[in-house]
């Protein structure tokens, strides 16, 4: 058992949420911050209280999807730090903390943020949280995969690039070894054709999210986040999870 | 209640699942850097011991000081949150981790330092009843 006390804080905190998910992967660039993102948002707008929270530390950008600036985000004191609301959702993100200034967190400084911002953010009525990531494996998601499992069910992001296929099998043997019998898989631009991969590694095919030109079109306001025309496929796979 | 409350709590909650509802002795070292409010959090930890029933025989809260080594050229400083604007220190106090947004070595000017004591909260010492 941890001697850290923000760890058992953590785990208290973690607890009480129904639904907890991690959005992993250890490839960059397959499009984990928008997945989390427009994922909790849309769930949000399906009357479900949900959270949103952002653990990648050196490079946050949930913000800029919900679009919303630093200085603009704030958290009440209660009984811990109470996130920020957005209709039902409720976000929480260090760049309010840091603003955009660079950030350099080496190995354990990383796990001491993780394990500091889930004891004391307080997601009291949230019945789904929705964790953003890092890319790679770093210590958050070791954090995750060892001390937290059965706490937080992972959601594995990769498109239908063979570079990002092998890394998800790498992945998943970790996760596997660490005792995690339920994998999420999410295709990101893609149109379906993950779900072979995804029924001979035993994970569970959430569905896909077709690739679109212009990502810009669906991101940065509320507006257009709720007007994305790939709106459709999220929702779906919400109904999977 | 502000956010010293939720540090409190995870000490109780450490001694719970640990077992130690009887002490003889609970030492908290209170990292600077953090700028936790010494009575709040003292306040908080009375309570929540009380209501759940622990029973401390003697209970010590210290300031520890901070201090940070620099990875590029080896050099250590001390640093204290009052030199510090009010944002930044709010800022680490909720994140102490956020010195790293703001700061750099004062000798070589590298962004690659660790915070080596004094971050923040943690349990310095208990003595089983």
């Amino acid at each position: 058992m941890s001697s850290d006390p923000r760890f058992h804080g953590a785990v208290k905190r973690l607890k009480q949420i129904p639904k907890v998910y991690m959005v992993l992967s250890s490839k960059g660039g397959v499009g984990k911050s928008i997945v989390s993102t427009l994922l909790s948002y849309y769930s949000s707008l399906k009357n479900t209280p949900t959270g949103l929270l952002d653990l990648d530390f050196t490079n946050p950008s949930t913000h800029i999807i919900l679009g919303f600036r630093p200085e603009e985000l704030s958290y009440r004191e209660e009984k811990g730090l109470e996130p920020f609301k957005i209709g039902k959702l409720s976000y929480f993100s260090i760049i309010s903390f840091t603003k955009d200034n660079p950030l350099v967190l080496k190995g354990e400084e990383a796990r001491n943020v993780m394990r500091e911002v889930l004891s004391i953010v307080n997601w009291v009525g949230v019945q789904k949280l929705f964790i953003d990531t890092p890319p790679g494996l770093s210590d958050e998601q070791l954090e995750a995969i060892y001390n937290l499992k059965g706490l937080v069910k992972p959601i594995v992001v990769s498109t239908p690039h063979k570079l990002s296929i092998q890394s998800v099998s790498r992945l998943v043997r970790i996760l596997r070894d660490a005792g995690v019998s339920e994998i999420i898989l999410v295709e990101n631009m893609g149109s379906g054709e993950l779900k072979t991969f995804a029924d001979s590694e035993g994970l569970k095919y959430a569905g896909y999210i077709p690739f679109v030109e212009n990502i810009e079109e669906c991101i940065g306001s509320i507006s257009k986040l709720e007007n994305c025309r790939i709106r459709e496929y999220f929702e779906a796979i919400l109904t999977k999870i | 209640m502000v956010h010293e409350w939720a540090l409190a709590e995870s000490i109780v909650l450490f001694l719970e699942n640990n077992g130690f509802r009887k002490v003889k002795s609970l030492k908290i070292g209170l990292g600077i850097l953090q700028s936790i409010d010494k009575e709040i959090f003292s306040f908080s930890l009375q309570e929540l011991l009380r209501e759940k029933g622990f029973s401390v025989e003697k209970l010590e809260v210290v300031d520890e000081g901070a201090e940070l080594a620099c990875h590029t050229c080896g050099f250590r400083w001390s640093l204290s949150p009052e030199s510090m604007d009010e944002a930044i220190r709010e800022s680490i106090h909720f994140v102490p981790e956020s010195i790293h947004a703001f700061a750099k070595c004062p000798r070589c000017g590298s962004r690659d330092f660790t915070i080596t004591q004094g971050r923040g909260i943690r349990i310095v010492e208990v003595l089983p009843g």
